[in-house]
């Protein structure tokens, strides 16, 4: 994905000021990245906010309860009409204020941008934590363990699996296993919510033997060895439908890419010196692999921050994706933009430390800047 | 091109996918020419009286296919098969009585059973009262009541008569005294006596005898016949992946062609956006499109196309038109002054087409599901029948609680079988395209 495996300049121009130049490279990067994050984050800012259009909804539901509550309220039906309405009016500029309306648009989007750059989250406008917290850190918060525990559990499971299966395909490629491998990629087309809904026919409703969705049987156990046992339950369905979803797509690419590896004319040198198949793996596969490796395996995991917003409506889980689908239900701009910057910042840190990585495991890679610039 | 055919066809798994895209295919072109677009949204969106002769959530005719099923048909009698007979009594006022007849050869109950009562008559409504026949002759009274409207009479939901009768209306009305959990064989009569006071006065009688199968789809809980959704589902289906693969696809392309080409900011530009886009939640954009503009779906394509040009598919083109353009041939068109459009789209586009086509054609069914998830969600299109909308209709209704299985499974069948078709010949085009993977696999 957003990776840049920059291209070695020649060695002898490359010796003075080594250091200057990874600084520089680092900086440029660094300010690249962040650039990158603000032009985002602003963009789902003003998406969230429907261009100003959300002001305008906001405003109205202030007008309205503020009309209902002044209604009901004894104290101001005794006033005459002109002071009536003019009370009414401030109720409304007060609210309009508390939630910054007031001020135009354009300028109040800076302040957000401010605001979610800086991690102030701030208040969520209706949601509220499982506490009763209103702070969107912690409506966040609230969420992130279920995500966590489905989505980076089975990524880490979906991964090693993977890589491990094609690895031992690619060695014994044309045999019949690799080739219902290849016949069985195609499945990976419907996304998870798909299968899920296969899975929850059979399991759920036709066997009875797994539950239809949730996080944990209701009301939850009180020991907490039965609270996991019930919960690892739950995770089994959506698991195998996200697993089902994607191994064996994954498989299949895994096992090219490796295939295209053992091809090279190293390998067969390795190969010719008598090298036992471990090794060859081991030191001329999955060395020069490593930093794809590293790549897919690090966007997936921080793929999971969003989890997946159809799979855990389809399931009922308690998670992230749920929670940002409610909020845009709900009009909540300061949780959807929240849910965006720290996922924002996740991959800029990460394609950050993946370039540094990548020089670390790949000795190919020299710190510069690509061809022309 | 004739060479690629042939290989192309070696692959079984190419020849299946071109015979399921064939058949979706002619099922769009099917569904497009019996039912045209209007017909399809009327009968999708046009309210009760289009499809309440149906039964509510029936299952489709061919599960009677499965052995141990015998689930019963609709039976609908209107008034022009009933025997009628008026009596004037004086006053201008005539005495009627009708019966509704009809031979009940299942082996199970009716879902409902509704009578229908139009009437005709300028002041004074007529009054009716409703007796039951079953075949053994003993009547049983139902109801009376004066019509004043097109009324419905839903003896089933009749709680007064189901007190009286002690038990389902359907069951103790059409079951068998000595084996009550078996229905009556043979003929069974609605008899609609009453008087109509005015001259040209008169009522329109129809029974509806519900079943529990309709036609080769089923129906949902709002009565509509699923066959209409599961028909078009298909054209647009095909219509917003093909319109989403083309658009996205071939502006990526385009767009990544003249970075190389300009090279400098203009690359830089097209790379910087594209990093953007990737931090962009895709998704969460949809959802808030679909929430706060528009649920249209031509809305949406319109924005997943602009999110899909500079999606991640920008940087495979771009390293292969870098490659591209150092190659021999491009440095002579650039020697005798070859014009930037022209190197563009005819020198250095054309070389991405084997990466494009399978590209391309394996992104059809992204967005096809893409629209499903839309739909999922609740921000399917408001008028057009769609797989995704039956799915979350079927969904939402809790069908996998009540074993109404059919719902889900039609339309996720079909959703699966275009997945697959477009995705296994998208996997073989790859493989004849694209020889270097074809060494090893």
């Amino acid at each position: 994905m957003a990776h840049v495996i920059a291209i070695p300049k020649p060695r002898a121009r490359a010796a003075p000021g080594a250091l200057v130049r990874v600084l520089t490279y680092t900086a440029t990067r660094l300010v690249a990245l962040f650039l990158t994050v603000v032009v985002g984050v602003y963009l789902t800012i003003i998406v969230a906010n429907m261009g100003g259009y959300v002001d305008v909804i906001k405003k109205a539901a202030i007008r309205e309860q503020v009309g209902f509550q002044t209604f009901f309220d004894p104290a101001m039906r005794r006033l005459p009409v002109e002071q009536r309405q003019a009370r009414i009016e401030e109720l409304i500029r007060i609210e309009e204020q508390t939630l910054g309306l007031d001020r135009p648009f354009l300028l109040r989007t800076v302040v957000y941008l401010q605001d979610a750059l800086t991690l102030r989250l701030g208040f969520a406008e209706r949601m509220t934590s499982d506490t009763g917290s209103r702070l969107v850190k912690n409506v966040i918060l609230d969420r992130l363990p279920s995500t966590l525990l489905l989505f980076a559990t089975s990524q880490l499971f979906l991964f090693f699996i993977s890589v491990i299966w094609a690895l031992s395909l690619s060695r014994r490629y044309g045999s019949f296993m690799d080739k219902l491998v290849v016949g069985l990629a195609p499945t990976s087309a419907p996304p998870a919510w798909f299968y899920g809904i296969f899975l929850i026919l059979i399991f759920s409703a036709v066997l009875r033997v797994l539950p239809f969705g949730g996080m944990v049987q209701a009301p939850p156990p009180e020991s907490k060895l039965a609270y996991a046992l019930s919960v690892m339950r739950h995770m089994i369905l959506p698991m195998s439908a996200l697993f089902l979803s994607t191994i064996f797509l994954a498989v299949y690419s895994w096992r090219t890419f490796f295939l295209i590896f053992s091809s090279e004319d190293y390998v067969e040198v390795a190969k010719a010196k008598g090298l036992s198949s471990g090794a060859i793996e081991r030191r001329y596969i999955l060395r020069p692999t490593l930093p794809t490796i590293v790549t897919t395996f690090a966007l997936g995991l921080i793929g999971a921050w969003t989890g997946a917003i159809v799979l855990e409506t389809v399931f009922n889980w308690p998670g992230l994706g749920r929670a940002l689908f409610q909020a845009v239900g709900l009009f909540d701009t300061p949780v959807i933009v929240g849910s965006t910057i720290i996922f924002a910042y996740l991959l800029a840190i990460t394609v950050f430390v993946l370039d540094i990585v990548y020089v670390l495991i790949d000795p190919r890679v020299k710190v510069g800047f690509e061809g022309r610039a | 091109m004739n060479r690629a055919l042939r290989e192309l066809l070696a692959y079984p798994s190419a020849v299946a996918g071109l015979g399921i895209i064939v058949l979706l295919l002619a099922m769009s072109v099917y569904a497009v020419a019996t039912i045209p677009y209007h017909e399809a949204i009327r009968l999708w969106r046009g309210g009760e009286a289009l499809w309440a002769d149906n039964p509510r959530n029936a299952s489709p005719v061919w599960v009677n296919l499965l052995p141990g099923r015998d689930l019963p048909h609709t039976i609908v009698v209107r008034s022009g098969q009933a025997l009628s007979i008026e009596k004037p009594i004086g006053g201008g006022v005539r005495q009627f009585s009708m019966s509704l007849g009809f031979d009940y050869p299942y082996r199970k109950f009716p879902k409902e059973l509704a009578v229908f009562l139009d009437p005709e008559f300028t002041d004074r409504a007529p009054n009716v009262s409703l007796f039951w026949r079953p075949p053994d002759g003993t009547e049983i009274r139902l109801t009376e009541l004066t019509v004043r409207r097109s009324d419905v009479y839903r003896i089933s939901s009749d709680v007064r008569l189901q007190q009286e009768l002690g038990g389902r209306p359907e069951a103790v009305l059409l079951g068998d005294p000595n084996a009550p959990e078996q229905p009556l064989r043979g003929r069974h009569e609605l008899l609609i006596r009453g008087y109509l006071f005015e001259e040209g006065s008169r009522v329109e009688p129809k029974l509806i005898v519900y079943g529990e199968v309709h036609g080769l789809a089923g129906t949902d809980h709002q009565r509509r016949d699923l066959i209409i959704p599961l028909l078009w589902g298909a054209p647009i289906a095909m219509a917003f992946g093909l319109l989403a693969a083309v658009g996205s696809t071939l502006s990526s392309v385009a767009i990544a062609a003249i970075g190389v080409w300009y090279g400098r900011w203009v690359d830089g530009l097209i790379q910087r956006i594209t990093e953007v886009n990737l931090i962009l939640p895709t998704l969460p954009i949809l959802i808030m499109i679909g929430t706060l503009y528009s649920r249209s779906i031509w809305v949406i394509l319109g924005v997943v196309v602009l999110l899909g040009i500079f999606g991640s598919g920008i940087k495979t083109f771009r390293a292969l038109f870098l490659q591209v353009k150092e190659a021999p041939y491009i440095e002579a068109a650039r020697a005798y002054g070859v014009s930037n459009l022209r190197a563009v789209f005819q020198y250095m586009i054309p070389r991405a087409v084997p990466v494009l086509v399978p590209q391309f054609v394996t992104f059809i069914p992204a967005f096809v599901f893409l629209e499903a998830s839309l739909a999922v969600l609740g921000l399917g299109d408001p008028v057009l029948p769609t797989w995704g909308k039956v799915i979350e209709d079927a969904h939402s209704r809790g069908a996998l609680f009540t074993g109404q299985y059919y719902w889900v499974l039609e339309p996720a069948v079909l959703l699966m079988l275009s997945g697959l078709g477009f995705t296994m010949l998208g996997f073989a085009l790859d493989r004849v395209f694209n020889p270097r993977l074809r060494e090893v696999s």
